[in-house]
């Protein structure tokens, strides 16, 4: 038996010869870093995992002879922890790859220690715009949304229709910051002016206190810079507090499709927001949905699992046209070839590391519009993908010469 | 009451404001007092210090959960059938664990518990996910009260007078009936309340599941207010045994008071510097344990 497979085992790294050629230790290895267990692991999670399994499937790299191997771990949310695995992954456990890290404290830790190791970094889950900004890295792709598009579209369109005073109930750490400043900019910028805001702590379970200072301000929009179980918190407490009813009306900056399934259309409905994706967009993206879904116990992709999915096909292909792994090679290949995934179409990425695509603004549905399961949004409108993003002499990137 | 204004003017808030917070804090104590009076008195009358008990008041939001969608029974049932069924569940615990760790040292229980919580909380999550569920509050207490500096929901005014019904209640059988007497006896000497002729081991047992099902109670207090989360316990959990600390361990007076105050003190954090509302609690047990060992309440072993 041993026999056999070690002969199979040389068949193929024979047949495989010429891509291995530079493939490190002969393997592929992605790992898949992000909150296994707490407020972020319905829309990260094991789905991530899931969804990095899809792209080397689809990509068929076991048919190019090519050996990926997936690994995963829980980051804990806590910088130090993930920075450990991080730096125990590429040193060793020859991880070429690491992905998704939601958590935009543990995404800047470990966005720094891919480039003191020459390895590779996409991220999905994480969204401070800094990460192609002032802490841009040769090594990193940013693939699915930032907080200044967030911002910028959300915000945008709030003060557009009326939302002209903001109190901020804020996430206190890097995501929740760098949400709050983008947010801010556009709002001012757009004649809007921010009352007041509160910085709370993560994962915080009682929301009361917050919102009954909101409330105290009379700011007409209550933004929520905050994401998972904090924004289904403070809104499900909202809902109790009378929000809505006296006159002021919650922006979640950041909501994921979990959160309004965790929420119910009852107390989500009318919600505005963001997302780069949407599983019921068109015909591909309903066959992905699919296909994911009965990998994942029937949970719908997130634009996260989305960004993981179409970011591994992504490396891998440039992996194969470039025989090699190596981080930095990779990824500037990936910055020159075209993008073009099932997900999020055809597209491109910067040499500040954004990956460019467009962006939908959505409503949630009321109860009775829902048709189906998970069928939840509305697209209100769509930022074309030259608007969605920073312009990339505005972010400060070292990498982007002006 | 006069000197309220100057010392909101002090603090540079709105008195209006700080009537809000203060009610708040006391609903937000009002489940640290619920929680700690059922570790208080597990520890109190077993000396096992429960860990599960973040979990067991998960299981009882879960169970309104259940409840509500698949029997069709609401809040109200709920409030009685959870904490029943948990307690069956805590006592069936009793019987096949922890009662073979009541001649060790305390570290075994709450290993052993511990990892109860642990095994517990990893099956629901597997089976729920961590966003939770949605739990309406009951028709009857929806809506609120405009009291003037404040919008109060009746739901959580309805909380604050529950949990101190349940409070004062169990204080009372516990400290002044013939039950709660035979109780606290054979936690001093359980040989000589045997040689009376009274059982033990099952007034034990019944203990441990008045604990757990008090535990539940607060989990289905909680469904309508947070998400149904499995995690839910596990955050909490830490909070409460700090309040546990600080009162004084087995001090069921003790912990209800701490319970209160530090919901209090956790309210007026999150609005003159939110960013230590989940440390503040911690920095005050320390300096308790620092200048009391056996906490406000505790008796000196």
């Amino acid at each position: 038996m041993r026999k056999h497979a070690l002969i199979a085992l040389m068949a193929l790294a024979l047949l495989a010869g010429p891509v291995h050629a530079q493939i490190s230790d002969g393997i592929v290895k992605i790992g898949v870093l992000n909150d296994q267990s707490s407020l972020y692991a319905d829309l990260a999670g094991q789905g991530s995992v899931v969804a990095a399994r899809m792209a080397v499937e689809d990509f068929g790299a076991a048919a190019k002879g090519l050996k990926v191997e997936i690994i995963f771990a829980d980051h804990q949310n806590k910088a130090d922890v993930g920075s450990q695995i991080a730096r125990q992954w590429y040193d060793a456990e020859k991880v070429d790859l690491i992905l998704d890290v939601p958590n935009s404290g543990v995404a800047l830790a470990v966005n720094q220690i891919t480039r003191d190791k020459g390895k590779a970094f996409i991220v999905s889950s994480a969204a401070s715009s800094d990460l192609t900004g002032k802490a841009c890295s040769p090594n990193t792709v940013h693939w699915t949304y930032d907080t200044w598009a967030l911002a910028n579209s959300t915000g945008n369109a709030i003060v557009k229709t009326g939302g002209d005073s903001w109190f901020f109930i804020t996430a206190d750490y890097a995501f929740g910051h760098a949400l709050e400043r983008d947010t801010e900019a556009v709002v001012i910028k757009s004649g809007g002016k921010v009352l007041g805001k509160v910085r709370h702590p993560l994962n915080n379970q009682d929301f009361s206190s917050f919102l009954l200072q909101a409330q105290a301000s009379k700011a007409k929009i209550i933004g929520l810079a905050n994401a998972g179980g904090d924004t289904t918190n403070a809104i499900k407490q909202g809902a109790e507090f009378g929000i809505v009813k006296g006159g002021q009306n919650f922006a979640g900056l950041l909501v994921f499709l979990t959160d309004v399934h965790a929420l119910g259309l009852e107390k989500a409905q009318g919600l505005i927001f963001t997302e780069t994706f949407y599983w019921d967009l068109n015909e591909r993206t309903r066959a992905f949905a699919k296909r994911f879904a009965e990998r994942n116990r029937q949970i719908h992709p997130t634009m996260i699992h989305a960004g993981v999915y179409a970011g591994t096909l992504h490396y891998l292909k440039a992996v194969e046209a470039l025989k090699s792994d190596d981080g930095a090679k990779v990824i500037a290949k990936m910055k020159e070839m075209p993008t073009d995934d099932p997900l999020f179409g055809k597209g491109t990425i910067r040499a500040d590391g954004r990956k460019i695509h467009p962006a939908y603004l959505v409503e949630v549905k009321k109860p009775a519009e829902s048709k189906y399961p998970w069928d939840y949004y509305k697209i209100r409108a769509t930022i074309p993908a030259d608007q969605a993003f920073r312009p990339i002499d505005q972010g400060d990137c070292p990498l982007v010469k002006k | 009451m006069r000197g309220t204004p100057i010392v909101s003017k002090l603090l540079g808030i709105p008195p209006q404001a700080l009537f809000g917070q203060l009610l708040i804090g006391l609903i937000n104590g009002s489940f640290y007092a619920l929680l700690s009076l059922g570790l208080s008195v597990i520890f109190g009358l077993l000396n096992i210090i429960n860990f599960a008990h973040g979990a067991q008041y998960m299981m009882g939001a879960f169970v309104a959960y259940f409840l509500l969608q698949y029997a069709g029974l609401g809040y109200w049932w709920a409030l009685l059938i959870a904490p029943l069924l948990m307690a069956a569940i805590g006592m069936a615990l009793e019987r096949t664990t922890l009662n073979r760790l009541y001649h060790l040292d305390h570290l075994y229980g709450l290993l052993l518990t511990f990892g109860f919580a642990l095994v517990i909380q990893g099956v629901f999550r597997h089976e729920f996910g961590s966003s939770g569920l949605p739990y309406p509050i009951p028709p009857q207490l929806s809506g609120g009260q405009n009291l003037g500096f404040m919008f109060l929901p009746n739901y959580r005014a309805w909380v604050i007078v529950f949990s101190v019904g349940v409070c004062l209640g169990t204080w009372f059988v516990i400290e002044r009936t013939k039950l709660g007497a035979y109780l606290r006896a054979a936690t001093e000497n359980p040989a000589l309340v045997r040689a009376f002729g009274i059982n033990v081991p099952r007034m034990i047992t019944l203990t441990y599941g008045f604990g757990a099902g008090l535990a539940a109670l607060a989990g289905v207090l909680a469904a309508p207010i947070y998400q149904v989360n499995p995690l839910m316990g596990a955050d909490l959990i830490i909070v409460v045994f700090a309040v546990v600390v600080i009162g004084g361990m087995g001090s069921i007076m003790g912990s209800v008071i701490t319970g209160f105050a530090l919901g209090v003190i956790e309210g007026l954090t999150k609005v003159f510097y939110p960013e230590a509302s989940n440390t503040v609690i911690f920095v005050i047990m320390a300096i308790v344990l620092l200048i009391r060992p056996t906490g406000l309440f505790g008796r000196s072993p």
